[in-house]
């Protein structure tokens, strides 16, 4: 099972994620985590998703979303090719006892401290997967009050742009 | 020039060429009502006995003519009623375009009065819905939806008008009808591929379905039959897209298919497979099927490409164009190897088909055989009754078998066949069981009151007879809420009630003097065609099962 990651413009619509969302439930595609933003243009809203599966699986998922007359163009980004990030919020337990090793830790992944009181602290996080899930195994040693992600944003690296991708 | 929403809507439908509707009124599509009335010399309404029937009209009246079908409803239950017939035109392909009523923008969100979300429930079963929030869109929004209908893989398209839309005023000017999306071929290189799969082949085998029906390619499917010298099987709803006589046909594929079709597919080496989507039906057990075949598949929708099966070669494309480029790469040659296997199988179909007397189905449909016209449209219901019809009725024009493939809707056949005698003009007849029959025949009502020539033959076994063949087969004769002896329905009765003629048939006499009648009446005519409830569909694969599992024959 590969993780991919795939981008949508869709047309700016009342609806419109519903309709992308509820083919990937009626055909069964497991999505990691799925974002939503304004784009460059008010014509298209960028639909950005993390799924798993082998080729087959990738191939029809991107298939699937061509049928929709609302999708206007699909691209998988390949992780080398693209620029990925996403913003995790993450709230610990503040203790005197682990305070030190925490902080020590944001500072090794350059993370932020937005929040400090007595009982917590709120950090935030910004890289790829993989960096913020390293982060977040790390704080397991310690007390995790409560966890936020954005989800994946992505763009292909130079000066390429997915609006005029056109299916295979 | 200035027009109400609800005359732009009847306004658009007759620019875009629209000649009948079905539908059924309600109070949130009453001003759309009256516009029908003002615009009734132009537009033909149905008025059907209730919503699913319309749909199904609409669903048959587009199978029997390629054209777009179009019913109305008002909001709630209305819409609700539509939704079965949605699925079946959404599961077989067929253009649909499906207007609803409902209540005002202020009151959307309010769960008011009929109030119900459709474009929400129906998102998974058209191609695309719209909800007109805006009387500037409204014209535009019809128009998009005939062409998206149309396109591609043809499909259902929802439209939901609130009624403010439908009494607000706006500028109205007529267009010329929508031109679907530009047809365009399979990629050079794909195609160049496949010819090379297709000349190396040595038993090759033409699969195909409902996308060479739609597609109009039967010419070149049967020119690139020849070329290769290959024979020729379907899907079920590949029916009637070649003559049920011609040499190379060996029928429907598939669970329920003809035994040298299955097994010839079984046996090649190479399986073109056009316009056909390789569902559960027709594959059984997917691990087991044509383990040893190359696939070149070809179809107008890229998602049906590897979806079930893996294809040495997807070809993304319009059949007709695709094939018309694939055909000069196709080198002619003779195969009489397997042209002789071929007729093996044949054989051995043939010594085992039905030779028994009396009313048999085979009997029975090939009685009707001798009725039909070339052009005659043949709808059925979904059960045994239907594959028998896929399996014995003799087509020789396009377009002329009307069943619910995908779905399998019971209940399809009366609104469906209506819908295919006004689409056409020509005297339909219906196939149908006791069990389906039971679902819709509320619209005998509208096929009196519309003087529709159909003819209802129904095949009266008194059971369920599709799942008490598989509660024979495979639940040791428990039949569960399968029998419907308990039920007293006196189906000529029933018909006369309504205003129709009908007649019972115990004998193959009797089905012959019933179908005189039923041949030369202006309207609906029901024949209650006696059939022993033991009779089964046969060959038949055991559902997950493969070809070295196939039942031919029934003991006792």
């Amino acid at each position: 099972m590969k993780r991919f990651t795939v981008a949508i413009l869709v047309n700016n619509q009342l609806g419109v994620v519903n309709r992308v969302t509820s083919m990937f439930r009626r055909r069964q595609f497991n999505i990691h985590s799925l974002t939503v933003s304004e784009t460059e243009t008010m014509d298209f809203s960028r639909i950005t998703i993390q799924s798993e599966g082998d080729d087959v699986v990738k191939q029809q998922l991107i298939n699937q979303l061509y049928k929709l007359p609302d999708v206007s163009s699909v691209k998988e980004l390949d992780a080398r090719e693209a620029v990925t990030r996403e913003l995790m919020l993450i709230k610990m337990r503040n203790s005197p006892e682990s305070r030190g090793e925490i902080k020590s830790a944001i500072e090794a992944f350059e993370g932020k401290i937005l929040d400090y009181t007595k009982e917590s602290l709120t950090i935030q996080m910004v890289g790829d997967i993989q960096k913020i899930d390293n982060f977040v195994n790390l704080m397991k040693d310690y007390e995790i009050l409560e966890i936020c992600r954005t989800g994946v944003v992505s763009l292909e690296r130079g000066a390429s742009v997915i609006r005029h991708v056109t299916q295979l | 020039m200035k027009l109400t929403g609800s005359d732009i809507i009847v306004r658009t439908l007759i620019e875009q060429g629209v000649d009948v509707v079905f539908g059924y009124p309600g109070g949130q599509v009453i001003h759309i009502y009256d516009s029908l009335y003002k615009y009734q010399s132009e537009l033909k309404h149905v008025l059907t006995a209730h919503e699913q029937g319309a749909s199904h009209a609409a669903d048959g009246y587009a199978r029997a003519t390629g054209k777009v079908g179009v019913c109305i409803a008002t909001s709630g239950p209305g819409a609700t009623n539509l939704v079965t017939g949605i699925a079946t035109a959404y599961l077989d392909s067929v253009p649909m375009v499906a207007i609803t009523g409902n209540v005002p923008n202020s009151v959307i969100g309010t769960d008011g009065f009929q109030e119900i979300d459709i474009t929400g429930i129906t998102l998974p079963i058209t191609k695309h819905n719209y909800f007109v929030s805006s009387i500037e869109d409204l014209a535009d929004t019809i128009r998009d939806a005939f062409k998206l209908a149309a396109s591609g893989r043809p499909g259902p398209v929802l439209i939901d008008v609130p009624k403010d839309v439908q009494t607000a005023t706006y500028d109205y000017e007529p267009h010329a009808p929508v031109i679907p999306e530009e047809k365009q071929a399979a990629k050079e290189l794909r195609i160049q591929q496949a010819a090379e799969t297709i000349n190396a082949a040595q038993k090759p085998f033409i699969y195909f379905g409902g996308g060479l029906v739609s597609g109009n390619a039967q010419a070149e499917l049967l020119e690139l039959a020849e070329k290769i010298d290959a024979p020729l099987g379907c899907s079920m709803m590949g029916i009637s897209g070649v003559p049920t006589d011609h040499p190379r046909f060996l029928g429907m594929q598939g669970m329920h298919g003809h035994y040298a079709c299955s097994t010839a597919m079984h046996h090649a080496d190479t399986i073109i497979a056009l316009g056909a989507r390789f569902n559960d039906r027709v594959t059984g057990n997917r691990a087991k099927f044509a383990k040893n075949a190359k696939i070149v598949h070809i179809d107008i929708d890229g998602a049906e490409l590897n979806k079930t099966v893996n294809s040495a070669h997807g070809l993304r494309g319009d059949m007709k164009l695709t094939l018309q480029r694939l055909l000069p790469l196709i080198e002619k040659v003779e195969r009489p190897d397997w042209q002789a296997h071929i007729d093996e199988l044949r054989a051995r179909e043939a010594a085992g088909q039905d030779k028994r007397d009396g009313m048999t189905p085979t009997n029975v449909i090939n009685k009707l055989n001798t009725y039909l016209k070339p052009n005659t449209p043949v709808a059925t219901d979904v059960g045994q009754h239907q594959c028998w019809a896929a399996q014995y009725v003799k087509f020789q024009q396009t377009r002329r078998f009307i069943t619910s493939g995908g779905l399998g809707t019971m209940g399809f056949g009366m609104g469906a066949a209506m819908g295919a005698q006004m689409g056409t003009g020509e005297r339909t007849v219906l196939i149908t069981g006791d069990g389906s029959f039971g679902m819709n025949l509320n619209e005998l009502a509208t096929a009196v009151a519309n003087k529709v020539p159909l003819v209802i033959l129904l095949l009266n076994n008194g059971v369920l007879g599709m799942v008490r063949q598989w509660q024979t087969l495979f639940f040791q004769k428990h039949y569960s809420n399968t029998m419907l002896d308990a039920r007293q329905t006196d189906f000529v009765k029933l018909a006369e009630a309504f205003g129709a003629d009908a007649s019972r048939a115990l004998t193959l006499e009797e089905l012959d003097a019933a179908l005189e009648k039923a041949f030369s009446c202006d309207g609906p005519y029901l024949i209650d065609c006696a059939i022993d409830k033991d009779e089964f569909v046969l060959p038949m694969l055991p559902p997950g099962g493969s070809m070295d599992d196939i039942i031919v024959k029934v003991g006792d």
